[in-house]
């Protein structure tokens, strides 16, 4: 078992050997990386120690006290937050060293191939065919809102294996190669005049089954995997007071006497007071997985911040008053990282209506709160002893 | 892990987890819904033996006051936890009035008055109930010149209980045996917390701090209940929804649980989130006034602006979800109501929390 003591040495050997003022930024990833203090967790010789999760603090601290760079964890959330945690559970020791070192290190970036035209919410209802050809599948099908697929090198995907059994039985995991011929990336515009999701069409590609994560047919299973840690990837970080969005409305406010009212006054401290909420709420979230008593409050923080950035953004636009009325711009363009707090007002009011749909609708959402964290009945369901090729499309 | 802050501690310590399991245990026993619903219509609320048996026997009553002023040394962070088991189950006790508000009143004078000191020692053993003889609307804001310095104060919580009543007049603050004061009860929308009208005669009482001082400590002492009633209002809203839950769960129409109908998962879910927003707003509040942090009230305003809607919502819910149920005397749905809606105007409304953390963090009003 390694201590606090031990990491903080770990991470002083680390930068005295690697000096981040004169090492290439990768060079210096990939040595943090074999040193085992990228994610403390995870297992010697890949990228950890097998220590305690809530040790990482103590490397991250050390690491930012003295300026070295990070693996920008923004531009690699997929990666860091869902296929490697799947890959570390599910993969073999060969594709655990080939994937996981270069995710970390951001050189190869992934993104996710789950939800489909005909099912979203519905996710289980996925209609892209693998089929086994010797020691390759060959996957047919369409995907859509994927972010990053333009600058991803691998994607986890999820694929129907077995059309005449219930839909949640006949699903098998993959690791797939964006540069496969048969893989056609196209931009998908938002609402915001942007691309950064996009459509892809999968037509003939080719996975070899050591890229198969989890047995066949076991596909939903291991998606739990990838979808629970999606949804408890936030926690990790200390908010500040003011941190999210209600800042920038606060800091409007401020400057702009002018553009005062009693009716927005009264919105914005209610606002104000929900996002402070937010904050405490985040942190007695943090303090629990620290003190490894990890609870279900992270399914409220989605749907909290989904609702307040929502809200806020909303009235934010409302005080611009006229200025509210334009837009920054509509040029389309395809950003490498999507920023919830930048540009301007008009462009987080759009960009927010997302934050109810992606990562599980605020409606399935509160389903899953109600029924597992609540214990309410679940709906009666007409699916689940159906093949899939019979349920109604 | 060795890494410590200054941040806040949000969570619930093993001692606050087995001081929690003994009131509720306490109260399960003594206080129940059915004893209650017996007794709200009697001429006392209050369960006889209860408060001996919570304020002295487990010494929650002294939980604010040092150990040489007689008290267990403990802080608001315990204080808080005895709160939302007599929030769970709508205790009719005068912890929040006598052990919280009366309390802290008098700590702040501890230090300079033996008067205060003395009556300080009387509160931590249970053996004496005092109330601080203001509205139980009054609000911690209030500067003392509007605070009512008449002979008569209004809508006082607890004062029937009360061995000693704190008045506040122009030249101080006096403590007022009952037995020279006129208490006439008036009839409260929350059945749980009575209201009197009580009368004191000028010169009655022992004068324990001049005006300037006296202003200081009442301020304290609203500011502290204002906190604290945060964590009551949590565990009447943690009560709302489990009973919900628990009664949509088994009730069936339509041939089916009423509780697996959508639009009602929803509404309990959203409540949830709800009720973990007001854990997190209350245990903050609560942490800041054990701690004197100087963000304490900034953070007693933000719980007391969250926390109380959340109540009210959550009784709101709950007596809906119930249909006709929630509208009967017999179940205790509407006691909780009763009691949140009143817990919202107590120590100060939303509104004016809300008008302080405008102040506090630079937000103003218009011009």
């Amino acid at each position: 078992m390694t201590d606090a003591e031990e990491l903080r040495s770990l991470t002083r050997q680390l930068l005295a050997d690697h000096p981040p003022a004169t090492t290439d930024r990768t060079d210096f990833l990939r040595a943090r990386f074999d040193a085992g203090l990228a994610w403390v967790h995870y297992p010697v010789g890949l990228g950890g120690l097998d220590a305690p999760r809530a040790l990482q603090a103590v490397v991250d601290t050390e690491l930012a006290a003295a300026g070295a760079p990070d693996n920008d964890p923004r531009r690699i959330g997929i990666g860091l937050g869902m296929a490697a945690p799947t890959l570390l559970a599910y993969g073999s020791d060969e594709v655990k060293r080939r994937f996981l070192r270069p995710l970390w290190v951001g050189e190869e970036v992934w993104c996710q191939l789950f939800s489909e035209p005909g099912a979203g919410s519905d996710l289980a209802a996925l209609g892209t065919r693998a089929v086994r050809d010797g020691g390759d599948w060959v996957v047919d099908g369409q995907k859509v809102w994927t972010s990053s697929a333009h600058v991803a090198r691998w994607a986890i995907l999820i694929a129907r294996t077995d059309p005449d059994v219930p839909k949640h039985r006949g699903i098998t995991y993959f690791v797939c190669d964006m540069t496969d011929p048969g893989v056609e990336v196209r931009p998908l515009r938002q609402i915001t005049g942007e691309a950064e999701f996009n459509e892809v069409f999968l037509t003939g590609v080719r996975i070899p089954d050591a890229h198969r994560l989890g047995e066949t047919g076991d596909g939903w299973r291991v998606a739990q995997t990838t979808l629970m840690n999606e949804r408890v990837s936030i926690g990790g970080a200390r908010i500040p007071r003011e941190g999210g969005m209600i800042g920038k409305a606060a800091t409007t406010w401020r400057e702009r006497p002018e553009l005062r009212t009693h009716d927005l006054h009264r919105r914005l401290l209610d606002l104000w007071v929900d996002a402070e909420v937010a904050r405490l709420t985040g942190e007695r979230l943090r303090q629990q997985l620290v003190a490894g008593q990890p609870g279900p409050e992270g399914s409220a923080m989605k749907l909290g911040f989904a609702r307040l950035n929502q809200a806020i953004s909303g009235l934010e636009v409302e005080l611009l008053g006229e200025e509210g009325l334009l837009y920054g711009e509509w040029e389309m363009r395809r950003p490498e990282l999507v920023d919830f707090t930048g540009r301007d007002a008009g462009y987080r009011y759009l960009r927010s209506k997302g934050n109810s749909i992606e990562g599980g609708t605020t409606e399935v959402l509160l389903n899953i709160v109600a029924e597992r964290v609540l214990g309410l009945p679940s709906e009666p369901r007409n699916d689940k002893d159906v093949a899939w090729k019979d349920l109604s499309r | 892990m060795t890494e410590r802050t200054a941040q806040s501690d949000l969570l619930y310590s093993e001692t606050e987890d087995d001081l929690r399991a003994a009131v509720r245990s306490l109260l399960t026993d003594r206080a129940g819904h059915q004893e209650l619903l017996g007794r709200i219509e009697s001429d006392s609320p209050y369960v006889p033996g209860l408060w001996k048996a919570l304020a002295g026997d487990m010494g929650a009553a002294g939980l604010l006051v040092p150990e040489k002023l007689g008290g267990q040394g403990a802080s608001h962070r315990e204080a808080a936890v005895v709160l939302e088991e007599l929030g769970r189950a709508v205790t009719p006790a005068p912890y929040l009035t006598s052990a919280v508000v009366a309390t802290e009143t008098l700590l702040a004078l501890a230090g300079e008055s033996t008067p205060a000191a003395e009556l300080l020692s009387g509160l931590a053993s249970g053996r004496t109930v005092a109330v601080l003889a203001v509205p139980l609307s009054a609000s911690p804001y209030a500067e003392p010149s509007e605070r009512s310095t008449a002979s008569t104060v209004t809508g006082v919580a607890d004062a029937g209980a009360a061995d000693v009543l704190l008045v506040s007049r122009a030249d101080g603050l006096y403590a007022v045996p009952a037995g020279e004061a006129t208490v006439e009860p008036q009839i409260p929308l929350d059945l749980t917390r009575p209201l009197a009208r009580v009368t004191t005669e000028a010169g009655s009482g022992t004068l324990l701090a001049g005006p300037d001082a006296a202003a200081a400590a009442i301020r304290r002492g609203l500011l502290a209940g204002a906190g604290l009633l945060a964590s009551e209002q949590l565990g009447l809203a943690e009560w709302c929804l489990e009973e919900t839950v628990r009664h949509t769960r088994e009730r069936h129409q339509f041939n089916r649980p009423v509780g697996s109908f959508q639009a009602l998962k929803h509404r309990m879910a959203q409540l949830w989130l709800d009720v973990v927003g007001a854990r997190a707003a209350a245990r903050a509040a609560a942490d800041a006034l054990a701690t004197g942090s100087p963000d304490a009230p900034l953070t007693v305003a933000v719980a007391q602006a969250y926390c109380s809607k959340v109540a009210v919502r959550a009784a709101e819910e709950c007596v809906q979800l119930h249909g006709g149920i929630g509208m009967t005397w017999e179940h205790p749905a509407h006691i909780a109501l009763k009691r949140a809606k009143s817990d919202q105007l107590a120590l100060g409304s939303a509104g004016r929390h809300q008008d302080a953390i405008a102040a506090l963090v630079d937000l103003p009003a218009p011009a």
